[in-house]
């Protein structure tokens, strides 16, 4: 396939890809990994903690036992927090993007075929919440949902459900072109009914658009799981996550800054290598788009064309 | 006179969303949870609290008294409670918070200053490092200071603000001691303070979107540059800066600015983390206490001032661009 033969060529693309798979791996294998060093995320080590909680020795207390140092106040093992951490950042990143791209397909699909009323509606509804403050919110919602909701959950569904307008409105503008296409216009005038029309005419051709905006929200996601998180609403404790760590990190940052450094560097370098293997898919998919990156068009988060 | 209906025509459409708006914050925080009431008592909530609450919210009474209430109270404020034990929330009243015993609206404006000025700055900051650095890529396209832009735009885009204030207070505050590590000063108290405590949450919260807007710059500048009405320019004999400038950039910044009104409300976001990150008493610090003091009225006061500022601020852009850009319709 053309699009794996120029990903391939593609050295950035592979790099994010690669990252991201070592990401993946560790979150799936996360307790294999720790076992290897005997730790988990969970244990308490508080003989490696001085008087005032910070943790002995240099670098938070690196050593043999605990490669990233250990967690201020609990001795908690950092490496085995860093590497579960991956299963919540991960998890909630593709489970947000996933319900973001089904609802804007949905409704991209929807109000880019019927037009008139409908389309009106969707398409000032997708202005609105595309300006809005949305993480203002993501917070305030984590206030009212009861505890009993798995936090998890909740927080995939939050992220995701803000993220939709976008993929709606890109959705909704190729919808407007493609349904004038003769194919559409043959299938209709031989009987096709809207849904057949929107699943087997439509659909098929807005699927790489969706892919590529599935690949961009990912690491949107992430950073947004780990912004909730880092404000102290995201997932609860004692579940492993990056942005937690990060936010508890602000306490000690000068006394234990590897405290920070490991989380941080973890965060960073999976919305990296998501964002860099992201462009990379775009521009194999856009056949729009020259090889060698000399014009990328800017995908996210908004099409200009569509605005004047 | 079609300026005028235009901006009238904006005005009407953003007091439908602004309603809109405010019926499904009231649904979703006032009407659907069991208990709205205990939620706005606050920690510790006292018997007292939690029957103003009861009476403020009008529990007892359908919903559309109770949003009908709502709604006044922001227009054109009220009132609740009678006697010497009767409350005053003056409009706009975004609610009242039990816990604190002070109108939402009181608390929001004390913290404002804050949030505007982090906002506002790092703003300024982004655009003018974006559109710089986008229009240095896309001139010097293909070489050495395009890759180095570019890379360095993909890496501040995954860099979120809270580790790189983090990483910048560590550097500048702790390490070299040239910042400050946090705090606010107001302005109108000691300006050369301010300015040294925002310096920081500036460029923390900048560099994500000037990245982003470095390369949105250099695409629709490449764009641009690549039209005939560039090359009837230079065709004139224009010297190349002003063809860059009148003629590209000119049409280039057209998509950035339509971006930029739809970013303003992740700029708000994006203040609430870096207040939290460099300790300053804002708004954002405002809504996540409210959250662990389980003050429902302050979060959702908070919430919908956001929403209302964010809508406000979208129709000046909205406006300034339709002046701007003759191939908008007005009318």
């Amino acid at each position: 396939m053309n699009v794996w033969r120029s990903l391939r060529r593609d050295g950035w693309a592979l790099a994010g890809a690669v990252v991201v798979v070592l990401f993946v791996l560790a979150a799936l294998f996360a307790p294999l990994i720790t076992g290897v060093v005997g730790q988990n995320p969970y244990t308490y080590h508080l003989s490696t903690l001085d008087g005032s909680g910070a943790p002995k020795g240099f670098g938070g207390g690196i050593s043999a036992q605990h490669p990233f140092g250990v967690e201020p106040l609990t001795g908690r093992d950092l490496f085995a927090i860093v590497v579960y951490g991956s299963q919540v950042s991960i998890a909630v990143g593709i489970a947000a993007s996933v319900v973001s791209v089904l609802l804007g397909a949905l409704v991209g699909l929807v109000s880019g075929y019927f037009g008139g009323w409908t389309d009106r509606i969707v398409s000032r509804v997708v202005d609105v919440m595309l300006g809005f403050p949305s993480l203002i919110f993501m917070i305030a919602l984590t206030a009212i949902v009861a505890a009993s909701f798995p936090r998890p959950a909740l927080i995939v569904l939050v992220i995701g459900f803000f993220g939709w307008p976008a993929v709606a409105r890109v959705i909704r503008g190729q919808v407007l072109t493609l349904k004038r296409r003769t194919f559409v216009v043959a299938s209709e005038a031989m009987g096709a009914g809207p849904g057949h029309v929107l699943l087997t005419q439509l659909l098929p051709n807005v699927f790489s658009t969706l892919l590529v905006y599935a690949a961009i929200l990912v690491p949107a996601s992430i950073g947004t799981e780990a912004a909730l998180s880092f404000l102290g609403v995201g997932v609860p404790p004692p579940t492993p996550s990056w942005g937690r760590s990060i936010g508890d990190a602000v306490a000690w940052f000068s006394t234990d800054p590897a405290y920070l450094v490991f989380p941080g560097a973890a965060l960073f370098l999976v919305t990296l290598g998501f964002n860099v293997f992201g462009d990379g898919l775009r521009d194999a998919l856009d056949p729009r788009v020259s090889r060698r990156g000399s014009h990328r068009r800017r995908t996210a988060p908004v099409p200009t064309e569509e605005l004047v | 006179m079609r300026l005028l209906r235009f901006v009238l025509l904006r005005l009407a459409g953003v007091v439908i969303v602004l309603l809109v708006v405010t019926a499904a914050t009231y649904v979703i925080f006032f009407l659907l949870p069991a208990n709205p009431a205990q939620s706005s008592c606050g920690k510790p909530c006292t018997p007292e609290h939690l029957a103003l609450a009861k009476r403020f919210l009008g529990l007892d009474r359908p919903w559309y008294v109770q949003y009908g209430d709502y709604l006044r109270g922001i227009v054109a404020g009220r009132t609740f409670g009678s006697g010497g034990g009767a409350i005053d929330c003056a409009a706009p009243c975004f609610g009242y918070s039990f816990l604190r015993s002070t109108p939402v609206t009181e608390l929001i404006v004390a913290r404002l200053p804050v949030t505007a000025s982090i906002a506002v700055g790092a703003a300024v900051l982004w655009l003018l490092a974006g559109v710089a650095a986008g229009t240095v890529a896309a001139i010097r396209r293909g070489r050495a200071a395009d890759r180095v832009v570019m890379a360095a735009a993909i890496a501040g885009v995954s860099a979120p603000a809270y580790l790189v204030g983090l990483l910048a207070i560590l550097l500048f505050g702790f390490g070299l001691g040239w910042l400050p590590t946090g705090g606010y000063q107001p302005l109108t108290e000691d300006p050369a303070g301010w300015f040294v405590h925002l310096i920081l949450p500036w460029c923390a919260l900048a560099i994500i979107s000037a990245a982003v807007y470095a390369r949105l710059t250099r695409s629709e500048l490449l764009d641009q540059l690549g039209q005939d009405h560039i090359r009837t320019a230079r065709a004139k004999g224009l010297r190349e800066p002003a063809v860059i400038v009148r003629h590209g950039l000119r049409n280039a910044l057209i998509p950035v600015v339509t971006v930029f009104g739809l970013d303003l409300g992740s700029l708000l976001g994006g203040a609430v983390i870096t207040e939290r990150v460099f300790s300053m008493q804002g708004m954002g610090a405002l809504l996540v206490d409210s959250i662990g003091a389980l003050d429902l009225q302050v979060v959702v006061g908070v919430t919908l001032f956001s929403a209302f500022l964010i809508t406000i601020a979208n129709l000046v852009v909205d406006i300034v661009y339709g002046l701007l850009d003759p191939r908008v319709q007005l009318g």
